[in-house]
């Protein structure tokens, strides 16, 4: 009797937990519905497919080249030859060492310069009056539409003619500024920074540089961080510009890529340990401030 | 007035200008001129070496038309370009479609979809140039393993496409989804319910209310696409380790084809400037015209039915 009634409360139990579970789904609406596995499958799935090719480097990087020569799908598991395959990239004469140096300094300036002057422009578009804004504003806007790149060979004469061909100076000065940059801070200051603030410096006494510089600039911080993140992303990954003005005697790590598959195009354990070193330093970076770089490019941020 | 009060009114006036002046003088140094000018190289004999040796007209133009090397490379890029921007624009939106659910640890999914785009191009262009290798690839590989014949990837002129292709892809792809999947949030969420309540299915739902309603984004994102697609460049120099673009040019692109005669073999910078003025109208009337088809595409047959529903 007992136990029947005590099966009768289970099932009733049970049943209510299930229909409270369907309420609360039916409440729920479209958008706050847990999704199911298949969801979560299919999301492992491309992961899998974003992690492979990178995970495969790393794999021929810890192998020997007879072992690549043999086997053409490699074995999952590393081989244990990294650092001797990183050792023989770095001492290979193609200036691996200083093409990281030449990869970071490229990037960190480029960076720094393009975060100070398109804060300094999207400020003074966002905030200050003068005439010709908003003509000045829709010049700069549509600049973003035009494919600089197409103007390489003047660029190439100019700085021949300047005699910088070689040096890191050609690559850092026409990556310095970008239409991006100013449209990326202007829409930010315009929003984040409200009048009542320069006012009141302004009331102050403070000159419009130092308003600038304590007012404006710690409120762009936030969006001045996600745009170094970009440049410096976009920089060190850059390759035709380094690769016309600097040549092979002064590389940046694109460029010494080339350069390493072009001498030892037959010794895939060293191209691929080139390939590891000159990702890592990125992938360290994205681990950190990944989650800036997402909510940078889901707040409308543009191919570079 | 003293001369203090005139130095203020003076920053306040100049201010402005100071501040936007470091961009447009550097802007006009390093992309207006430069852009402009590649017009007048391109009228000059102009070599690498020896500098501009005489204004020669349209003799630079005429010669690249007339080669056919240029359209081999122009229907090459084309070829690579809609290899990569078609399915990268389909999978994306698919891809955002499924990040937009309501998911455990977010941020996790979306980093992980954009993993590639911290890897330099020539990398990228490196690991797959090995994955599609002819003898020693795994793809071939695996294909041979199933079965199946392998594929001649630097052999055959499509199959090199859609190597490259898919090393754009791979970049790009989540890049692209994080850019739909943050217009897809913007969606309110009230019109997809009303869909529901009106009642169509998620399908339904998605492709006569969402994909719609994502327009501007998807016109966006074509525009950007071809802006770089057409441009291509590192993927296909490094897809084998000569750099010309196959043995018959198979997979060189227009500026590969603008290196080669300005840097490599000719060392003609005038003919290499034409290239580039050609390329650049190109990309100027393709741009329009996708412009308009996304915009047709977009609107034609979907615009009543979003009216219907939010009534």
């Amino acid at each position: 009797m007992s136990s029947v009634a005590s099966a009768h409360q289970l099932a009733g139990a049970g049943a209510g937990r299930a229909a409270a579970r369907r309420r609360r789904r039916s409440q729920m609406t479209e958008g706050q519905r847990r999704p199911g596995w298949v969801t979560y499958t299919l999301l492992s799935l491309v992961i899998l497919i974003s992690v492979i090719p990178l995970y495969y480097a790393f794999l021929l990087s810890s192998s020997t080249a007879g072992d690549i020569a043999r086997n053409p799908i490699p074995s999952p598991i590393p081989q244990g030859h990294f650092f001797e395959n990183v050792m023989r990239v770095l001492n290979s004469g193609i200036g691996f060492w200083g093409a990281i140096g030449n990869s970071v300094i490229v990037s960190v300036v480029t960076a720094f310069l393009v975060v100070f002057f398109s804060t300094l422009a999207g400020y003074s578009f966002a905030k200050l009056q003068f005439r010709g804004r908003n003509g000045l504003l829709a010049f700069v806007i549509g600049t973003m539409a035009v494919p600089t790149q197409l103007g390489i060979i003047p660029l190439f004469i100019i700085m021949s003619n300047l005699g910088w061909s070689g040096k890191l100076i050609a690559v850092i000065v026409p990556g310095a500024v970008t239409a991006f940059g100013v449209f990326w801070m202007t829409q930010y200051l315009s929003e984040a920074l409200p009048y009542e603030l320069i006012e009141a410096a302004r009331v102050d006494g403070c000159s419009m540089i130092r308003t600038f510089w304590h007012v404006a600039l710690p409120a762009a911080r936030p969006a001045a961080a996600m745009l170094a993140l970009f440049t410096f992303v976009g920089s060190w990954t850059n390759f035709f510009w380094p690769f016309i003005v600097l040549g092979s005697s002064n590389p940046t790590l694109p460029v010494a890529l080339q350069l390493l598959q072009a001498s030892y195009f037959k010794d895939m354990s060293l191209i691929m340990a080139g390939v590891v070193l000159a990702t890592l330093p990125l992938l360290a970076l994205f681990a950190v401030a990944g989650r800036h770089l997402v909510s940078g490019i889901m707040a409308g941020a543009v191919k570079g | 007035m003293t001369w203090r009060q005139r130095l203020s009114r003076w920053d306040v006036k100049s201010a402005p200008y100071l501040y936007i002046a470091p961009f447009f003088l550097l802007f006009a140094l390093v992309g207006l001129f430069p852009l402009l000018y590649t017009g007048w190289v391109a009228l000059n004999k102009w070599s690498l070496v020896k500098g501009n040796q005489g204004f020669i007209g349209l003799a630079n133009f005429q010669y690249v038309l007339a080669q056919p090397r240029f359209w081999d490379g122009v229907t090459n890029t084309f070829s690579i370009f809609l290899l990569s921007s078609v399915p990268q624009i389909f999978l994306a939106i698919g891809i955002a479609a499924v990040l937009n659910a309501n998911l455990r640890a977010k941020t996790f999914w979306r980093m992980g979809v954009l993993v590639p785009y911290v890897v330099a191009p020539v990398a990228v262009s490196l690991v797959f140039g090995k994955l599609f290798a002819d003898e020693s690839g795994v793809v071939n590989a695996i294909l041979t393993n199933i079965g199946l014949d392998p594929i001649g990837w630097h052999s055959n002129r499509f199959w090199s496409h859609v190597a490259i292709a898919t090393m754009v892809n791979f970049r790009w792809t989540g890049y692209n989804t994080l850019i739909f999947l943050a217009a897809m949030q913007a969606i309110p969420n009230d019109v997809i319910e009303a869909s529901i309540v009106d009642g169509a299915n998620r399908w339904q739902s998605f492709f006569s209310v969402t994909v719609p309603m994502l327009r501007p984004t998807i016109i966006f994102v074509v525009i950007t696409s071809t802006i770089g697609g057409l441009q291509i460049f590192d993927e296909p120099r490094l897809f084998d380790n000569f750099s010309l673009g196959g043995p018959d040019r198979e997979w060189m692109t227009v500026t590969m084809y603008l290196y080669e005669l300005g840097w490599n073999v000719q060392k003609n910078l005038g003919r290499s400037a034409a290239v580039a003025w050609l390329l650049f109208l190109i990309i100027v009337i393709f741009a329009l015209i996708n412009y308009a088809i996304t915009r047709r595409i977009a609107s034609s047959d979907t615009r009543p039915n979003r009216k219907a529903l939010v009534k």
